[in-house]
């Protein structure tokens, strides 16, 4: 006799996911194909599912459900910051660990800041600020380290290499 | 850029309607035709403002957990024919050359590597290391432990 709960499909693997189920198979192949692009026509749902072997209302249903869930963090047109005037500049600090959660909440109140992590380094918080202007970026940075008394050291890009990823799901 | 393309940016901030005519929907929305969307976007494509229109996965939720920074300190003259070459490699999401903070930081290029786990991380990393070869004076990769926020880019106001 089988036992009901072998070949369940509720796997954990993150305990602070929503997410506890395996991507479905077809989840898999969506995620893998609009990576790469999205047709622009005027069905391109109907136009994307057919090559899925996939309805159109089944993959508009699927595409939200992964935003909801988040498994996607975004889905449309992905915009080049650098082509559109403004400024975004990667920077690093040196936080104490018994402050660290405090100035992450200093950092992050500037609406400026786009993402924020943290690393295991010296350098221990890497963050993102974008602006309108160079100058509007340079003042944000200017005011975390008043308001921390920490040093911002500024990674601007010198160059950026042309890349091709596509994440396997 | 087109007088349309502010509008259109605020528009798909975040993200594509998900009706079955998403480009009519942001028509609708903006004031202006269909085919001028379509236009517009494609324009934006070709010039590379829109990198592209697709999908981003949560690494995390693919089980990519391990997402490391590396970082190089490239031999100057170099960096640069090293940094196309490092992009080209199929794990490397993000690329760029960027100053060094000296004395703490040596580091002058950057690459995004992305595993399931870190020794994938680090074999990825190894690649690289082979590729720049004695050009490569010191190397770190740098794991993200938290996200502490992530919003994305507001492009417009």
């Amino acid at each position: 006799m089988r036992c009901p709960l072998r070949g369940t499909p509720f796997r954990r693997r993150d305990p602070d996911s929503r997410l506890n189920t395996v991507l479905q198979e077809i989840d898999r192949r969506i995620i893998n194909q609009l990576q790469s692009g999205f047709p622009l026509c005027e069905r391109p749902y109907e136009s994307a599912a057919k090559a899925l072997n996939l309805n159109e209302s089944d993959l508009i249903n699927r595409i939200g459900l992964l935003l909801e869930n988040g498994t996607l963090t975004r889905f449309g047109p992905l915009y080049n910051a650098d082509r559109m005037g403004g400024a975004n500049v990667l920077a690093a600090m040196t936080v104490p660990l018994e402050r660290f959660d405090a100035v992450a909440e200093q950092v992050n109140a500037h609406p400026e800041i786009a993402h924020n992590y943290a690393r295991d380094h010296a350098l221990n918080m890497w963050f993102v600020a974008a602006a309108p202007t160079p100058e509007a970026v340079e003042h944000t940075f200017c005011r975390i380290e008043a308001e921390t008394g920490l040093t911002v050291h500024r990674f601007p890009k010198e160059r950026e290499f042309f890349v091709e990823l596509k994440l396997t799901a | 850029m087109d007088a349309l393309d502010p509008l259109l940016i605020k528009a798909t901030q975040a993200g594509l309607p998900l009706t079955p005519t998403p480009y009519a929907t942001l028509a609708e929305q903006i004031g202006c035709t269909e085919a001028e969307v379509m236009a517009r976007l494609t324009a934006m494509l070709d010039a590379g403002i829109i990198r592209r229109i697709g999908v981003v996965p949560n690494h995390y939720r693919l089980g990519y957990t391990a997402n490391g920074m590396t970082v190089w300190d490239v031999a100057d003259d170099r960096v640069d024919e090293l940094g196309n070459a490092v992009g080209q490699l199929p794990f490397v999401s993000h690329c760029y050359r960027r100053p060094r903070a000296l004395p703490d930081w040596p580091y002058n290029l950057f690459a995004m590597v992305h595993g399931h786990t870190r020794a994938e991380a680090l074999a990825q990393a190894d690649i690289i290391a082979n590729l720049l070869g004695q050009a490569c004076r010191a190397r770190d990769i740098l794991y993200s432990t938290r996200i502490l926020k992530k919003t994305g880019l507001r492009l417009v106001d």
